[in-house]
């Protein structure tokens, strides 16, 4: 018991810091003051690999071998075009696929491997996904593109009443569609608006039948798409936060690997609180812990990258929960219903006895992402802050 | 200035080999190159789903299953063009197709299995009756939503084609979609015609116009001429044929199949006109949205069945004995394995939880774990789990 008193102790003990960092954050329309919503500093952050030296820190990344510097989009199209040379069943379409994408994550896979395996298809997105769907069921691996996960909504019959039963309907006569993609740019960009922003990976969470995964950076962009086409004998929905296609640039391995699939991984070790976010928030929720164990000397916060949103891995939430009696859960889309409500509640079922704090979900607010307000809606580097101070005052 | 008036157009003819009375009327296409025994085997694969259909929708009106929904009058164009595919084709079909699984060698005890969800059932008693599926036939599982197969085919007959591609020893094969003319309002019935299209897939798309969506009537279904119409707009190659006449079927989709396969591949589409005989299914009164006495008059003035049994008659291979032969000789074949349907046990209660992923999730595990518990603790509440498989065992890890 006292140990989990500790970090109350500590914070109680540094008020005055807390108080100055607080009063930043409510004056945060005036650049020049700001210590907390600070962009982000891609070169430097350690949630990326800035030398192959750091991969030892990544279980499942190759070491030793050569690896390229590369950003988020240059890794998914350097994953698909692994795959695309690793199985000649991997088919890779979507809208404007063949010139490269819009984001450019197809760049000269139709040149390399022919129109035949990559190329456009009209714009229907329930089309799409319908089609991928009677691939895979005859042994094709399609890794299917749309456009902007804001544009999902056509398929989402496709999705939720047909490749999410597929399996379970299909019964003994094992008809199933292991090796089937739907990939996704998602999330917010600065300026998106309604229909450029969203992340609707809690919709796909409350159907069984899909792989939800939302990779951070670009080597796990690689190894999670990789593990996603060649070996995940269920359907894969990959979200890619857009907003890191070309802001986060790491080492990456050259070549073929897998990361595992509905495995968390811990980023950073900590005693006294869990955070647990995945995709573009790990790098807010990372600067806050900075800001926070910086402001009171002695806390150490434990960040876990979820990595696979469902199946989600319980054990390592659990296990970091029960060793710290306080959690967060961090993510960019609507709270309501949202991933940290899930979360919170299967930690408040398993290890009740040892929270200290009530389990604080931050996320999006229950709103619609106008133009306008982008930056006041997303959880920022300030509430991720004052919501550490908060759990570990309690 | 002139504005293309649909009105103004000719409608699409209707392919057909025989006319109503069994008479041959186009012979430039001979059905008479098929035996006689698999002309009789076709006519018999036909009953069967008739006289499967009566006991059925009896046996659901006693409540002895859940649902049923029955082929009358549509009978031929399932058997027809299901006798002009070889067996490595694929089909996906809507619901009322259970014609083309006879015809591919489905058998009586599989459609029992499925239609009681026992332990037999391939679907593991978890789809409702009538949603039959076999891998060892290609034909994948039949499922709820309309239309969202028509894409699925597209897609799998784009695989079927870069299997060719990858290994030519692979047999040239096609895929035969099946759905009615209101399935064909759904955007997938568009997202499917425009993706094989572009794709050059080799698919054959057949559409049972049989003139009713539960109870909704064609005219209120679409405006321009049937489905057919729409096929030449997606660049699609279309012929509209008797549904009614199992010949012009059959030498349609023959026709169509080869065609598919030409070149680089190509859809076709097939539009089969025929009349829904029967209600729409065991929930459904159609004589609350038409009148008895036009279901009476096609049933009397037109049917599959009818027809190739004059013509087999005409032929001198069919008699009134052979008639009554088969029909007896079905429906017994068909109560046998009714009853002994009925009697095997429930898919055991773990197989609630299996292949919603490939392996159980440490989720899923909980609750198995947790419904055991129930169960345990409140047996006389579930006492009908003796009924499945393995019983409360199965939920054991």
């Amino acid at each position: 018991m006292s140990q989990h008193c500790r970090p109350l102790l500590r914070v109680a003990a540094s008020t005055t810091t807390r108080s100055a960092i607080r009063s930043y954050a409510s004056q945060a329309a005036q650049p020049a003051t700001r210590k907390l919503n600070v962009p982000i500093d891609f070169g430097k952050t350690p949630l990326l690999h800035h030398s192959p030296k750091t991969f030892t820190h990544t279980s499942g990344l190759p070491q030793g071998g050569s690896s390229t510097r590369l950003n988020l989009c240059q890794a998914v199209n350097e994953g698909l075009r692994t795959a695309l040379r690793e199985d000649n069943k991997v088919l890779c379409f979507g809208e404007d696929v063949a010139f490269g994408g819009v984001f450019r994550c197809t760049l000269n896979l139709q040149s390399e491997f022919g129109p035949d395996r990559v190329f456009n298809t009209p714009i229907t997105e329930q089309g799409i996904v319908g089609a991928a769907i009677g691939m895979a069921a005859e042994g094709a691996k399609p890794v299917v593109e749309i456009q902007f996960a804001d544009y999902v909504f056509p398929a989402f019959d496709q999705i939720v009443n047909e490749a999410s039963k597929f399996r379970y309907r299909e019964g003994s006569t094992g008809a199933n569609l292991a090796g089937m993609v739907i990939r996704m740019p998602c999330g917010g960009v600065g300026h998106g608006a309604l229909y450029h922003t969203q992340s609707p990976e809690s919709l796909f969470c409350h159907v069984p039948g899909f792989k939800v995964v939302v990779p951070r950076s670009p080597s796990q962009a690689k190894g999670l798409l990789l593990a996603s086409i060649l070996e995940s004998k269920d359907p894969v929905i990959f979200m890619e936060p857009k907003i890191l296609y070309r802001a986060a640039v790491e080492e990456v391995p050259d070549e073929l690997y897998t990361l595992p699939l509905s495995k968390a991984e811990v980023v950073k070790p900590g005693a006294d609180l869990t955070i647990i976010s995945y995709g573009r928030p790990l790098y807010n929720c990372l600067a806050a812990i900075e800001a926070a164990e910086k402001a009171s000397p002695g806390i150490s916060v434990e960040l876990i990258d979820l990595r696979t949103i469902y199946p989600w891995d319980r054990k390592t939430v659990l296990e970091s929960v029960a060793k710290t009696g306080r959690a967060i859960v961090v993510h960019e889309s609507m709270v309501n219903y949202g991933v940290g409500s899930e979360i919170a509640a299967t930690i408040q079922e398993q290890v009740l006895l040892s929270l200290e704090a009530p389990v604080k979900r931050l996320g999006g607010w229950t709103t619609h992402t106008g133009l306008a307000w982008e930056k006041f809606i997303f959880p920022d580097v300030t509430r991720i802050y004052d919501a550490i101070l908060e759990v570990l005052e309690y | 200035m002139k504005f293309q008036n649909p009105a103004e157009e000719n409608a699409m003819p209707t392919y057909r080999i025989m006319d109503a009375d069994g008479n041959i009327v186009d012979n430039t296409r001979d059905p008479q190159s098929v035996s006689d025994d698999e002309i009789i085997q076709w006519y018999r694969n036909m009953l069967t789903v008739s006289i499967m259909d009566l006991i059925m929708f009896d046996a659901q009106r006693q409540g002895r299953t859940s649902f049923y929904m029955v082929s009358a009058g549509e009978e031929g164009i399932a058997v027809g063009s299901a006798s002009a595919l070889i067996p490595e084709d694929v089909c996906f079909l809507q619901y009322r197709e259970q014609g083309v699984l006879v015809q591919r060698g489905f058998t009586l005890k599989e459609m029992m299995s499925q239609l009681f969800a026992n332990k037999d059932d391939h679907g593991k008693g978890r789809n409702m009756p009538v949603h039959y599926g076999s891998g060892k036939l290609n034909v994948h599982t039949i499922s709820s939503p309309l239309a969202t197969q028509i894409p699925q085919a597209s897609g799998a007959a784009y695989a079927l084609k870069m299997q060719r591609l990858i290994n030519p020893n692979v047999p040239p094969r096609i895929v035969a979609c099946y759905f009615g003319e209101g399935a064909a309002s759904e955007g997938d019935f568009h997202a499917a015609l425009n993706i094989a299209a572009t794709k050059s897939c080799p698919i054959v798309f057949v559409c049972r116009n049989n003139g009713f969506a539960i109870s909704t009537a064609s005219i209120e279904q679409y405006k321009g001429d049937g489905i057919a119409s729409r096929g030449l707009g997606y660049g699609i190659d279309t012929i509209r044929v008797d549904g009614n006449d199992i010949f012009a079927v059959r030498e349609v989709m023959l026709e169509a199949r080869k065609r598919a396969l030409e070149g680089d591949c190509k859809p076709i589409l097939v539009e089969a006109m025929s009349y829904r005989v029967s209600h729409h299914s065991t929930s459904d009164d159609s004589f609350a949205y038409r009148a008895k006495r036009e279901v009476e008059e096609w049933k009397r003035r037109d049917n599959p069945i009818t027809r190739l049994r004059k013509w087999m008659e005409k032929k001198g291979i069919w008699d009134e004995d052979k008639e009554k032969e088969a029909r007896a000789s079905i429906r017994k074949e068909v109560l046998r394995e009714f009853s002994a349907a009925e009697k095997v046990k429930k898919p055991p209660v773990r197989a609630m939880f299996e292949d919603v992923y490939e392996e159980i999730t440490p989720e899923a595990r909980v609750q198995m774990k947790e419904l055991k518990r129930i169960i345990e603790q409140y047996p006389k509440e579930y006492s009908s789990i003796s009924q499945h498989e393995g019983g409360i065992k199965s939920l054991e890890e």
